[in-house]
């Protein structure tokens, strides 16, 4: 229990240095590159006064409270869930558009996330299992190639094949959305299939060497316990000892990891979605750095570190629940 | 991750420090380690050959290749040919001579980049597990919330509100990356400091600064190099992504910015794949070859990661003592 309650005392600092952050981030840049957004848009005409006054608000633009007011002002806004208005769909609340968004990203990185980590952690089961078969001469090197390649770039390669060249995929977009309304209608959902397919495959290929990696590297160790030996001598037959025993106490290092990209989905496929132009949170960050909509930039960065710090924190439960051991060490 | 022990085995002889040898003495074993590492395996041979082929080709390339990356031509959207072997761009800028300065951009920054992230967790590291008391616990707390929070985003963040160039990436790409290593090094570190020969270096009456990094320091050192290619595979990826996303100077010709301009300019509508290709291609190599050279040191340190079958029945007692110290 100590160790619990340690490690939630550790994540409310993390979230309160996040927060803290995100507040003086912008107050420290040099030059005040609000200031200078909110006159360059000024004079094209662009900056109402009611946006002036909202963007006044928060980032502390012509106000003369001390920073520590503005400091606890800005706290008070965040436990009311007010995030600011975006400048770019003023004055659209950034929390309405993120609530919007993010449920793209959830179900992309959700279902690429699975895939990857089941077809990750077979790879690695196989591999070590007939450690220097072909099998696995073959999986290292190419894992580790596929690992080595900047993601956004194979996901602009893929694009320009299956979508430019064979046009077997669309641009870009999350479904169809001149001919197909959203909701739960066959056309929708198959819509919806088709424009994932492509990022997810980016995602799946770009994150399977890491999960199949860990699981070999851990694989070869449970391998050669003694109670695999055991179950081999028991006569049990292949799959189970390769299943049961083995694989079964090396996947802890993954579960972990798991529950970690869990936490990385809503904010892990920033550039894959940006390249597909997909509507989640990813491109939402994008456009709010193309347009800089600093409010945006900034909310989508808190909502990212808050969903990695609550996975993070439910992966350290899950670890000292699965590994009895963690809970007698001191945490590091 | 596991942390392993990497620095006594990673040479094949451990950088033995005799008390007796002069400084030059161990300085100049560091070299010679290093060569024989290179060339004891496959993986890390091939490995530095291509980065050493990079890291050539950033110094002298730009040198030979004299044209101005920069120099826009008649010849727009021109496809490979014998006066621009990778064609041009939308206004006539040749794409090899970008590629070439761009290879000298990001190769050394990215090194650079990732020198500085290694000296940072090497100093947070080895002073945060050497003191141990209240620096050690605000150092690793300090580490633990830098693990936690996500680099990507909040690199994005930084480098949106700070001026663009190289300069920021760097220091955005080094605040937001230093922690992984330093909590590996501090454990190193933890382990290190009651053995008998830092004891006794402490018993001479030999200053602190001395034995934290003449004493402690070089018997890590096969661990901060692994951390480095690491880190720098890390920061050349991160480095690219950042400019894709235009936070960085697109004035100034890097991979990362070829492939923004390349985006901008609808490179992929246009079927311009010898522009977005290239730069891609190399960043795929560079670090194809630097996690080569780390998977040959971890085969070098962890002889169970090597591919090779082993013997049957023999090894397990002697590897379930290794696994438990893992473990422990």
């Amino acid at each position: 229990m100590r160790h619990v309650l340690r490690r939630i005392l550790f994540y409310i600092c993390a979230v309160w240095v996040a927060i803290t952050l995100d507040f003086f981030i912008p107050r420290l840049a040099p030059g005040d590159p609000v200031a200078a957004l909110v006159g360059r848009m000024s004079t094209k005409g662009y900056v109402t006064p009611a946006m002036q006054q909202t963007l006044s608000a928060e980032f502390g633009l012509n106000t003369h409270d001390a920073l520590w007011l503005q400091y606890f002002k800005y706290l008070g806004n965040l436990l009311h869930g007010n995030l600011g208005n975006s400048i770019q769909y003023f004055p659209t609340p950034v929390v309405k558009i993120i609530g919007q968004d993010i449920w793209w990203s959830i179900m992309l990185g959700g279902v690429a996330v699975v895939i990857s980590f089941t077809l990750g952690c077979l790879f690695g089961i196989i591999s070590a299992w007939k450690r220097g078969s072909a099998v696995d001469t073959f999986l290292s090197p190419a894992m580790n190639f596929l690992s080595a390649i900047p993601y956004f770039w194979l996901a602009l390669i893929m694009l320009f094949i299956f979508s430019y060249l064979l046009s077997w995929f669309p641009l870009s977009g999350g479904y169809d959305s001149a001919n197909i309304d959203p909701g739960w209608s066959f056309d929708f959902i198959g819509s919806v299939i088709q424009y994932a397919f492509l990022p997810a495959l980016t995602l799946v290929i770009s994150s399977l060497a890491g999960w199949m990696l860990t699981m070999r590297n851990s694989m070869i160790t449970t391998v050669s316990e003694d109670y695999v030996l055991m179950a081999r001598a028991k006569g049990l037959s292949e799959p189970r000892v390769m299943f049961r025993y083995a694989a079964r106490n090396a996947v802890l290092p993954n579960i972990t990891g798991f529950a970690i990209a869990i936490g990385a989905i809503v904010g892990g496929q920033l550039l894959t979605e940006m390249v597909f132009s997909y509507p989640g949170i990813g491109y939402a960050l994008f456009q709010a750095v193309t347009e800089q909509d600093y409010a945006m930039i900034q909310s989508i960065f808190l909502i990212i570190t808050l969903a990695v710090l609550g996975a993070n924190l439910l992966a350290d439960m899950l670890y000292a629940f699965l590994d009895p051991r963690v809970r007698v060490e001191r945490s590091a | 991750m596991q942390i392993q022990e990497v620095p006594r085995s990673a040479t094949a002889a451990p950088i033995v420090l005799l008390p007796g040898d002069p400084l030059y003495a161990r300085l100049l074993r560091v070299p010679l380690n290093i060569w024989r590492t290179m060339t004891q395996s496959r993986k890390v041979t091939a490995g530095s050959a291509i980065v050493g082929f990079f890291i050539v080709v950033g110094l002298f390339g730009p040198l030979i290749i004299t044209t101005n990356p920069n120099a826009t031509g008649p010849l727009f959207i021109a496809p490979p040919s014998t006066a621009h072997w990778l064609g041009t761009t939308v206004v006539g800028e040749d794409i090899f001579s970008q590629l070439i300065n761009g290879t000298r951009t990001s190769v050394f920054w990215g090194l650079g980049t990732g020198l500085v992230v290694t000296l940072l967790s090497v100093l947070v590291g080895l002073v945060s597990g050497y003191f141990g008391g209240w620096i050690d616990d605000l150092l690793t707390l300090l580490t633990n919330v830098s693990l936690v929070l996500p680099s990507i985003p909040l690199a994005i963040v930084l480098a949106a509100y700070f001026p663009r160039g190289p300069l920021t990436i760097s220091l955005v790409i080094v605040v937001t990356n230093w922690a992984w290593q330093a909590r590996v090094l501090r454990s190193q570190t933890l382990s290190m400091r009651n053995r008998e020969f830092v004891v006794a270096a402490r018993a001479s009456g030999e200053h602190t600064w001395r034995i934290i990094f003449f004493e402690i320091f070089p018997n890590e050192i096969g661990l901060v190099v692994a951390g480095f290619v690491s880190t720098t595979i890390y920061v050349i990826l991160a480095w690219a992504a950042l400019e894709f996303l235009g936070l960085g100077d697109g004035s100034i010709p890097s991979w990362g910015s070829m492939l923004y301009w390349a985006q901008q300019a609808g490179a992929l509508g246009g079927s311009l794949w010898w522009w977005f290709v290239p730069p891609g291609a190399c960043i795929a190599i560079l670090g194809a070859g630097l996690s080569l050279i780390n998977f040959g040191i971890d085969e070098i340190a962890d002889p169970r990661l090597r591919s090779e079958r082993p013997p049957k029945v023999e090894k397990s007692r002697k590897e379930a003592v290794q696994t438990e110290k893992a473990v422990a």
